[in-house]
């Protein structure tokens, strides 16, 4: 995985809540067997018309939208599927960071496992995120993960929370396997708990 | 000894190591295992040579992308084809049981493993699947995980979890005929919303929970995430036991009775506090349906179409309004009568034995409208089996209804059993996103009765008048 520390880039707002990981990745594009590729079909059914031409009316389509590594959401961001499909599209399309007011629990584990990071703030600070990125032609921010703050040159500044043990392996790239194996010695007396347990 | 929740007595027994960084690790008793969330995790295990810790806790079968046709043709399609390949030679490389599509087992995984006694009270099972939550419908611990913790719960045998907090909901009263647990889990969703759970456990308690089968409680622990819990749980009592004695892989003999001795202390202490509780009154619920395309958009059958400018916010208006737009509804419509052209019974929220007996008691004797296609997928070979022994597969077949193999087909879409753009289905699934059943299709989830209503009325009804007096 590739380590996070900071983090400059162009902002895209999305401003609908409950976007769920269907919308992120549709099923008919999971049946790849890599992890890698998913990018072109970010926001699919959305992006692209029936006829496969894009629709200008989509945000990622907007040409102030172009080259965005920021992207901008509504509450509730990745409810639905479990799919880590979801974080792999949003990255391979070039995301860094999500900025929403909230995130469905299992697509914000998967950000982690993959270098994208998450970003909760309270729903009143992302609605002035929202009016400014409307505001300019290249709306920038820039994401510090080592002091949770993300701000931009017009003096926005917020500080967010990771806890710990997520913030540690995202600035480390650390493989969260290698990491459990760590406890090794743990899993095996556990497990031999179990067995004298399961044999009395 | 201070009196404990279901959800702690549960964690406590699995935590193998508090971690200095905050959360704990927690062991996996039962790990399902399904084709399209687990190829990267096999592959990644090749890749940093790794083998699978504990391979009889592992647990194999194809049900996302599986034909619903005929059985022992080749797929049509290609990459469906490499996927069930893939998870054939993956589980034979690393030691895992398979159910695939040949064997008479094979089903959506969160069928399969109640029905083969795999889940069992008190144990934490994972799957690289949202709606795992159901099998918290025996007093496990279940939730669904992302790809990359798959390769980490197939490495370790662990997975690094925060504690969650905890929600009880109760579902206070008797239910009126008609209604289902369908219905009292999307008016849950509808009350609190869908990330109303969020970061939560929900147990889910009261008369109407007691009274209810297996299969009725695992439709509402299914559909906990829809309300953005981690998972839901029920404690387990004499139907649980009934449910599971005698099912292939629960436990017999002497160690049935010390199983039960140890199964039967695992509820909510009196006195065992909760982060946050929730009643619901029951029985005073009509059949719901949803009309828009987030599962808390729902209504009472009898009620109509909602006009966004009355949305309760400014998110909720856009949101509203986008739905009723994708929909092609106006604001006040009735539901009733909204027609419908297709009727999906099945997924894994409302395709086991009861469902299809729930939804024949409406079907019986009748025949599905004209112009509306209707199909039912079991959730399992043996739910199928079960039924045809009954000889429901007639009842369906006589009215009209396809009778299809097992799979999560139109639940999801990633089959051949998708919708058409602008069509209208009622469905028995969980999920009514944009496109969740073909792109441009438009869902309305129910219960099973309920869309058997639909079925034979060509349009949203109200199932209690189809109810046999
Ligand atoms: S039936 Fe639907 S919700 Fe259930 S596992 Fe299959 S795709 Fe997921």
């Amino acid at each position: 995985m590739q380590p996070f520390s900071s983090h400059s880039g162009r902002v895209v707002a999305l401003r609908r809540a409950n976007v769920d990981t269907d919308q992120i990745i549709p099923k008919q594009f999971l049946k790849r067997i890599e992890r890698s590729g998913f990018g072109r079909f970010l926001f699919h059914d959305w992006r692209y018309r029936v006829d496969g031409t894009p629709d200008p009316e989509f945000e990622l389509n907007q040409p102030q939208a172009q080259g965005a590594t920021i992207l901008l959401a509504g509450a509730n961001f990745g409810c639905g599927s479990s799919r880590e499909h979801a974080p792999w599209a949003l990255q391979d399309y070039g995301f860094k960071a999500i900025i929403a007011p909230s995130f469905a629990d299992i697509f914000y584990a998967n950000c982690f496992q993959n270098g994208l990071l998450p970003i909760a703030l309270p729903a009143s600070l992302v609605d002035d995120l929202f009016q400014r990125c409307l505001q300019r032609m290249d709306y920038q921010l820039t994401v510090d993960l080592p002091e949770q703050v993300v701000g931009d040159a017009h003096g926005f500044q917020a500080s967010f929370s990771i806890d710990d043990y997520r913030r540690q392996m995202l600035l480390s790239g650390l493989d969260e396997i290698g990491r459990t194996l760590l406890e090794e010695p743990l899993i095996a007396a556990f497990e031999r708990k179990r067995a004298m347990q399961a044999a009395s | 000894m201070i009196p404990r929740t279901l959800f702690a007595k549960v964690w406590d027994a699995h935590v193998v190591a508090e971690l200095p960084e905050g959360p704990a690790l927690l062991y996996v008793d039962l790990h399902l295992v399904h084709e399209v969330t687990s190829p990267q995790a096999f592959e990644g295990l090749r890749l940093s040579g790794r083998r699978v810790r504990r391979p009889e806790l592992t647990v194999a079968t194809v049900d996302h992308n599986v034909s619903t046709g005929a059985r022992g043709l080749p797929l049509a399609d290609e990459l469906s084809a490499r996927q069930i390949s893939a998870l054939v030679e993956n589980t034979r490389e690393f030691g895992v049981r398979l159910y695939d599509l040949d064997s008479p087992e094979q089903g959506i995984v969160h069928v399969i493993g109640p029905e083969l006694g795999l889940t069992q009270p008190g144990m934490t099972v994972v799957c690289g699947d949202s709606h795992t939550s159901t099998h918290g419908a025996f007093g496990a611990l279940a939730f669904g995980i992302g790809t990359s913790e798959v390769e980490h719960v197939l490495a370790t045998q662990c997975i690094v979890q925060a504690r969650p907090r905890t929600m009880e909901v109760r579902f206070e009263g008797v239910l009126q005929p008609g209604v289902s647990a369908k219905d009292l889990i999307l008016a849950l969703v509808r009350r609190i919303g869908t990330a109303g759970a969020s970061g939560h456990v929900i147990e889910y308690a009261g008369e109407a929970v007691r009274a209810m089968s297996m299969e009725g409680r695992m439709t509402i622990c299914n559909m906990s995430i829809e309300a953005g819990a981690r998972a839901g749980m029920i404690a387990p009592d004499d139907t649980t036991w009934s449910y599971l004695e005698g099912r292939r892989y629960a436990p017999a003999g002497a160690r049935w009775e010390q199983a039960l001795a140890v199964w039967s202390r695992l509820g909510t202490d009196t006195g065992a506090g909760f982060d946050r509780r929730v009643s619901v009154d029951a029985g005073s619920l009509e059949p719901q349906v949803t009309w828009g395309t987030s599962p808390g958009m729902a209504s009472d059958i009898t009620g109509y179409v909602p006009d966004p400018d009355q949305a309760p916010s400014e998110t909720d208006r856009r949101s509203y309004q986008r739905a009723l737009e994708y929909m092609e509804l106006q604001p006040g419509t009735p539901l009733e009568g909204l027609r419908v052209n297709r009727v999906f019974l099945g997924s894994c929220t409302n395709a086991r034995i009861e469902d299809l007996r729930e939804a024949a008691l409406v079907v019986r004797g009748r025949k599905v409208a004209g112009g509306v296609r209707a199909m039912v997928v079991p959730g399992s070979r043996q739910v199928k089996a079960a039924a045809e022994q009954e000889g429901l597969d007639r009842i369906f077949t006589d009215a009209g209804f396809e009778w299809r193999n097992p799979g999560c087909s139109m639940c999801l879409g990633m089959n051949e059993d998708v919708l058409a753009p602008g069509e209208r289905c009622a469905s028995t699934s969980n999920r009514n996103f944009e496109g969740r059943q073909g792109r441009g299709g438009r869902t309305h989830l129910m219960s099973p009765g309920m869309a058997a209503a639909a079925a034979i009325a060509g349009c949203l009804v109200d199932v209690r008048t189809y109810l046999p007096r």
